[in-house]
């Protein structure tokens, strides 16, 4: 009877035994992947992972990296910025990944960050921000400022605009963004009409734009974030004031802001980013076809989208060039790599852990997607500390 | 812009900010006002006039199709209201506390089912050619002054609308049969009036008009499964600040937080005004915690 009982376990094991060295012929490597999956920010992080799991899958295809099968874990941040921190915790100490590719809002990386630092981790953040941080363990492919914003003001000097109307969402990022511009604008001899903060997702815009109208600006810079850019395109159609009458330049509207609002409300409008689906290269057209294939003909992609994507690749060819996965090593190859081509152009990583990429205005066609008015002349190195805002500030990590 | 015609912009945006606000909060005022029934989900009736908009918009045709919208969202919201009060609110009638859960919780379902029918962004409502423009002023004191014609519009109808319930509620005899259950609920009982009939009619013609409201407000505004978060905390306040069962108090109510909003603007940042109107409701509850318009009826002693 005990020996009926025990067989059929022991015939497992004596199986289990047999398959073992069948069972891990291919050695792996595990990555993080961390984004919003619910919550207010899942709407612009679901397709950021769906894009970063399709660069693992084709990486994975052509053969893995040094060798090693490319083992995902996808963790949601949930849109709070402590569960970030929580679930990026989790992913180093308990799946023991060797990097994370994460984050979204400024808030989310803020949070991220001590972990990445306590851990000697390494984390890849795809999305345009604020500046004014300098982390050995975070690998910034984001615009800086003076990859966009400034861009956008140079573009505006050159059509000869002198009176600047700033409106942003109020926290953070459109604040220092503010601040930078401003000082820019006052240090080349042009005005400041008018600076405007409305709570993030306010939607009552009829005093700013009375102020709007009372201040005659030549164009409007709105860091607006969220629902507020529809109530603010709205009710500024609304009052009479169209797109043609002024020129609005927007830095947190893209392809899928574009879509979702309505084209109709924002054609005209100018917006600045490192990419556009518009962009005429190879590599960015094989890009959709096998984004759009995957997900649907009518998905759109955007800026955060195409850097978290190329994030992967430079990952995968920073381990190859350090033939390690040890994350200091492979930051240290990172910043080492060459220019790669990718969908955005030539890029590659500076010493100061940012991306050097080119800067493109985009103009709104009524069909959703954007027209390239403007192209930096070259690749703009990213600087951390704006040298006019916070002067002496410098960030040297290697 | 001279001083005087930014001036009087500014009166007119506070006249128009108190409008949408006496919209959002009418529903509420006859649910809550009325019948002290707390309803979360009051938001999300905003929010299924809006998508009620957007669906007509793409069957009907024409410049005229935002007009057909409004009865459509009427009836359709007016109807999830009245399934919403026959399911829940009425069962939980003496349980304040409870209908306050409940509500967030149908709330919650109604934001997931919005996400999961039409998606999380959002969906596209755009105002047709004739609301399209603003009437400017070129010459005089009042130049550079631009009126937006559908400020003007939504200013129109919530004339029309709070006329429209002021007769019904004085002079239809559905309006009778409110007020006396509303005085005095067993005694309007006891006469022979179905004191169940009229909440359910009551709590429909409030989520009714919220549908109405989500479909000009979605002139101005966004239409995304959220949206009616952004109305049911400002609609609330504009209810109780205007006294509970008065719906006289909620429009003034409405129209002095428009315009404490309005003219702190052209002082301070919104941000700021916002916190200014907090203020002023804070101080004035202070004074009279009993609203601008006390009501005194039996139910509300209870």
């Amino acid at each position: 009877m005990r020996l009926k009982k025990a067989g059929l376990p022991l015939l497992m094991l004596a199986g289990t035994a047999l398959c073992a060295p069948f069972a891990h012929a291919e050695p792996t490597v595990k990555v993080g992947v961390l984004q919003s999956l619910s919550g207010t920010m899942a709407i612009s992080e679901v397709p950021l992972e769906k894009v970063e799991l399709l660069a693992i899958d084709q990486i994975n295809a052509k053969g893995g990296v040094l060798g090693h099968k490319i083992v995902v874990i996808k963790e949601d941040g949930a849109s709070e910025p402590a569960t970030f921190a929580q679930k990026a915790t989790k992913l180093i100490q308990q799946d023991h990944v060797v990097t994370v590719f994460g984050g979204w809002t400024s808030a989310s990386r803020k949070a991220m960050l001590p972990v990445f630092q306590k851990f000697h981790n390494l984390l890849w953040y795809p999305v345009q921000f604020e500046g004014n941080e300098c982390s050995p363990n975070i690998m910034y492919s984001g615009a800086q400022p003076n990859q966009q914003a400034l861009p956008a003001l140079t573009w505006a000097e050159q059509k000869g605009y002198k009176r600047y109307f700033l409106l942003g969402s109020d926290y953070v990022y459109p604040r220092t963004a503010n601040l930078i511009l401003r000082k820019h604008i006052i240090h080349d001899k042009l005005k400041v009409v008018g600076e405007q903060y409305v709570p993030l997702g306010g939607t009552d815009f009829s005093g700013v734009i009375a102020k709007i109208e009372q201040s005659k600006p030549d164009i409007i810079i709105n860091t607006l974030n969220g629902d507020s850019n529809v109530s603010f395109f709205k009710q500024l159609n609304a009052a009479g004031i169209s797109t043609d009458k002024l020129p609005i330049m927007s830095f947190s509207i893209a392809e899928p802001e574009a879509k979702a609002m309505g084209p109709s409300l924002l054609a005209g409008s100018f917006t600045a980013w490192n990419y556009y689906m518009s962009l005429p290269n190879q590599m960015n057209q094989a890009f959709i076809k096998a984004y759009q294939a995957k997900f649907g003909k009518d998905q759109v992609v955007d800026d955060p989208m195409v850097h978290g994507y190329e994030d992967v690749y430079i990952w995968a060819a920073a381990a190859e060039k350090a033939k390690s996965f040890d994350p200091n090593k492979v930051r240290a190859a990172a910043v080492k790599l060459g220019f790669m081509n990718s969908p955005l152009g030539e890029v590659k990583f500076a010493q100061n852990q940012s991306m050097v990429q080119k800067a493109y205005i985009g103009e709104l066609k009524p069909d959703g997607q954007f027209k390239i008015v403007w192209s930096s002349p070259k690749e703009i190195k990213p600087q951390p500390y704006d040298p006019l805002t916070f002067p002496g500030k410098s960030c040297k990590l290697h | 812009m001279t001083e005087t015609a930014f001036f009087l912009g500014q009166i007119f945006n506070g006249i128009s900010v108190a409008s949408l606000f006496v919209l959002a909060a009418l529903g509420l005022a006859l649910s809550f006002g009325l019948m002290r029934v707390i309803n979360m989900a009051h938001g999300e009736m905003l929010m299924l006039g809006g998508y009620f908009a957007y669906l007509t918009l793409h069957v009907v045709p024409g410049p005229l199709a935002i007009l057909v919208a409004m009865p459509v969202a009427f009836l359709g919201a007016a109807l999830i209201g009245a399934l919403l009060d026959w399911s829940v609110i009425h069962r939980l009638a003496s349980r304040p506390l409870d209908t306050l859960l409940a509500t967030w919780g149908v709330s919650l379902i109604l934001q997931q089912g919005a996400r999961s029918l039409f998606g999380a962004i959002g969906v596209e409502v755009v105002a047709p050619r004739w609301l399209d423009k603003a009437i400017l002023v070129h010459q005089g004191p009042l130049a550079g002054l631009a009126v937006p014609e559908a400020r003007l519009f939504i200013l129109a109808l919530t004339a029309a609308v709070l006329g429209g319930i002021a007769l019904l509620m004085t002079k239809t005899r559905l309006g009778l049969y409110v007020r006396a259950v509303n005085q005095d609920r067993p005694i309007a009982s006891a006469t022979g009036i179905d004191a169940r009939r009229i909440d359910l009619m009551v709590f429909a013609l409030g989520t009714g008009i919220a549908g109405m409201a989500g479909v000009v407000l979605a002139l101005l505004g966004p239409v995304t499964p959220t949206v009616g978060q952004s109305y049911i905390v400002p609609a609330f306040l504009v209810v109780i600040l205007g006294g509970l069962g008065s719906l006289t108090g909620t429009a003034i109510a409405a129209f002095m937080v428009g315009m404490i909003s309005a003219l702190a603007q052209i002082f301070v940042d919104v941000s700021v005004a916002q916190v200014l109107i907090l203020v002023f409701v804070i101080l004035f509850l202070q004074v009279r915690p009993q609203g601008v318009i006390a009501i005194r009826s039996r139910a509300l002693e209870s």
